[in-house]
């Protein structure tokens, strides 16, 4: 599926390699026309590199990088249709937010009239409510203004995909959650493809229609944030996106239990695929509940240690023989007061076969953030 | 007894600018002062200083007007030359070189210093002399060639002398530019040129007054070079002030040069610094 027409971007086997470091690998992605995609990763997984290919600062060691279709190779940044929101903005400190923000419109050749230049201008500072601003001193607004001042002169050339290197990483929690939505409406607005780099998994999985999972410069898994996180592809996915329990044992043949190292039994429903040894079960803590009553086979009992209030959900560490501690978290919905189990409390930890996760391996050849 | 904690905190003052001020008082102000008395003053019949009050000195500046004029031109001009090639050099060592290899570099560019000044100042008086490349140029058949006591020897001097202290102040602000800026720039669709014009030079102004001014500052007091490579033919006020003082002992018309020569300096300085201020953008300005 290479049409130009429908995809925005492609990496076709793209690497970065900086002298004996391998910041990306061997990565192919296609970003249809006007979709959200958030690429996710942990540190120093190469997700800046990606970015910063794609706007033409880097030059892949290999592989393509096409736009709308055209081919990228060696083509500078300043000639491609994109922009960015640079991580700590890279405002121009001596020009003014306005001046920021028409300095796209003034490269463009042949020039502007300069009402129209002005009129542009003033419509971002608009969409990204500065209006108003447009004569003040980029030190004199506060952090979460140049975010939206940087915002305002990455869009107004209008580019073909803005690329967002974790624009919002530098903005407390409340402003954070403002701006994912502003983002997401003017995204929407705009229809412009959007890329937005972040290791904040809520940030990826709430505002993007598509996650790209990275991991020490390869892609894990892309998908749709709900497919991401109930369906992880391997053991780091589901670990890096959201929390989730590790159990490590033996699949059985029959792809029903794991057997663990004390010898207890957990029932789960393995993928076709997963060949009987040594495997990983990644399980989320509210996939559990915590029941009063006796173990049934393929079931594990445990001693509530912890319980961690949270207000609308409670979260309980639970220290089960053969497993260790186990995460479980408890929607506040279903409970009263007293449906708050004390710590010391001994509890069944039960779940549905279908919703453990059986990857293949061991502990060791698992990467873990 | 104790202190209250303003007393305190006046004493650090005290003791951290005491000593500078004293310095600066005793052998600046007081003979910036005297300065000022002889200026307006009148030459004693045997030479040296008689009290007067008299604004007649001033009106002789006029006899001095080549010292005023060749210090004036030449001053800026070379302060532009160096400049001019300070400017690339800088850039290069800044912001193309192998950071690795950056420090290395840098310290090559103040290693002249190691050596006096008046030595190698000497030593062009020797390449530029009738022995030095003149010399060289007959040889091979060219003849009649004049470098010594010229204009041109005296700003080959300048600008070799001066070089290093231009190349500083603007290697320290286009180091310091932030890579991301000009990155940033060329996003939003500029050209290289472009950026530079519009991101980079502004932005690396503060160094470039820095240094204009530094430069212009020490050249409007230079004496050594005009006076090893300009002979008696291209001399600055710094010479003229060695004359009238030392030889004709006209201290009133020295000092008359001198209170001229420093509200020029001033001058200068200001308007290098409302300049940088001007297009710094930011509120602060490091004049490094
Ligand atoms: N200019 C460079 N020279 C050498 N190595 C580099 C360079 N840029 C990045 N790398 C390396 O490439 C790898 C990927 O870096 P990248 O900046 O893409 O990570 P990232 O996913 O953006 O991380 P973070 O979340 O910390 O920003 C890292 O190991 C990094 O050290
Ligand atoms: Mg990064």
């Amino acid at each position: 599926m290479t049409s130009a027409s429908t995809h925005n971007i492609e990496f076709r086997s793209v690497s970065k390699t900086y002298g004996s470091v391998t910041a990306v690998s061997d990565i192919s992605i296609n970003v249809p026309k006007g979709a959200f995609m958030a690429l996710l990763g942990p540190s120093g997984c190469g997700k800046t590199t990606c970015l910063r290919m794609i706007g033409g600062f880097e030059q892949p060691t290999s592989g393509d990088v096409l736009i709308d279709g055209r081919m990228m190779n060696g083509v500078p940044a300043y000639r491609r249709p994109v922009n960015m929101v640079f991580q700590q903005y890279a405002l121009f400190p001596h020009f003014n937010v306005e001046e920021n923000v028409s300095y796209g419109l003034q490269q463009i050749r042949p020039k502007l009239a300069n009402a129209e230049i002005a009129r542009r201008a003033g419509e971002a500072l608009e969409m990204v409510r500065l209006g108003g601003f447009g004569k003040r001193r980029i030190h004199e607004m506060s952090g979460g203004q140049q975010q939206r001042v940087a915002l305002a002169r990455a869009i107004v050339n209008r580019p073909s995909v803005l690329l967002l290197d974790e624009p919002l990483a530098a903005l407390d929690k409340k402003l954070r959650s403002a701006m994912q939505f502003e983002l997401q409406t003017l995204q929407r607005e705009l229809g412009i493809t959007f890329v937005l780099v972040t290791h904040d998994q809520e940030e990826a999985l709430s505002m993007s229609d598509f996650v790209c999972v990275m991991n020490a410069g390869t892609i894990r898994q892309i998908g749709r944030p709900e497919e991401i996180y109930d369906h992880p592809g391997e053991f780091f996915v589901a670990d890096f996106v959201g929390k989730t329990n590790r159990i490590e044992g033996t699949l059985e043949p029959g792809g029903k239990v794991v057997r663990m190292a004390d010898g207890g039994a957990l029932a789960i429903v393995a993928r076709p695929g997963v060949e009987p040894g040594p495997v990983v079960v990644a399980l989320r803590p509210e996939a559990i509940r915590l029941e009063h009553r006796p173990a049934r086979m393929g079931e594990i009992t445990g001693v509530i240690t912890h319980r961690v209030f949270l207000g609308s959900t409670a979260e309980y560490s639970v220290a089960a023989p053969g497993i260790g501690d186990v995460l479980v978290t408890a929607d506040h919905k279903t409970m009263t007061e007293s449906d708050l189990i004390e710590p010391g409390a001994t509890v069944t930890l039960a779940f549905d076969p279908a919703a453990a996760h059986v990857f293949r391996g061991t502990a060791n050849q698992v990467t873990t953030r | 007894m104790e202190l209250t904690p303003k007393a305190k905190k006046t004493m650090v003052t005290a003791a951290l600018i005491g000593p500078a001020a004293i310095w600066l008082f005793v052998f600046m102000v007081l003979p910036f002062f005297a300065i000022l008395v002889f200026s307006v003053g009148e030459r004693a019949p045997a030479g040296g200083y008689q009290p007067a009050f008299t604004f007649d000195q001033f009106a002789n500046l006029g006899a001095r007007a080549a010292a005023f004029v060749n210090t004036l031109t030449l001053a800026p001009i070379g302060a532009i030359a160096c400049l001019l090639i300070a400017y690339p050099l800088a850039y290069y060592l800044a912001v193309k070189v192998d950071p690795r290899r950056r420090l290395l570099l840098v310290s090559l560019v103040v290693v002249p210093f190691w050596t006096s000044m008046l030595v190698r100042t000497y030593s062009w008086m020797y390449l530029l002399g009738a022995r030095g490349i003149p010399h060289v140029l007959e040889l091979i058949g060219i003849e009649n060639v004049r470098l010594i006591n010229t204009p041109g020897a005296v700003l080959l001097g300048i600008v070799y002398g001066y070089l290093p202290l231009m190349i500083l102040p603007i290697f320290v602000s286009l180091e310091k530019l932030d890579r991301r800026l000009l990155e940033a720039s060329a996003d939003l669709g500029a050209k290289p040129i472009s950026t530079f014009f519009n991101i980079t030079l502004p932005l690396s102004l503060p160094g470039v007054m820095t240094g204009v001014a530094l430069v212009t500052i020490l050249l409007l007091g230079e004496y050594l070079i005009p006076q090893l490579l300009g002979g008696g033919k291209v001399f600055f006020i710094g010479n003229a002030l060695v004359d009238l003082f030392l030889q004709s002992r006209n201290w009133p018309l020295g000092s008359a040069i001198a209170v001229t020569l420093v509200i020029v300096v001033v001058a200068v300085l200001l308007i290098s610094m409302r300049i940088a201020w001007r297009f710094a953008g930011t509120r602060q300005i490091d004049l490094v």
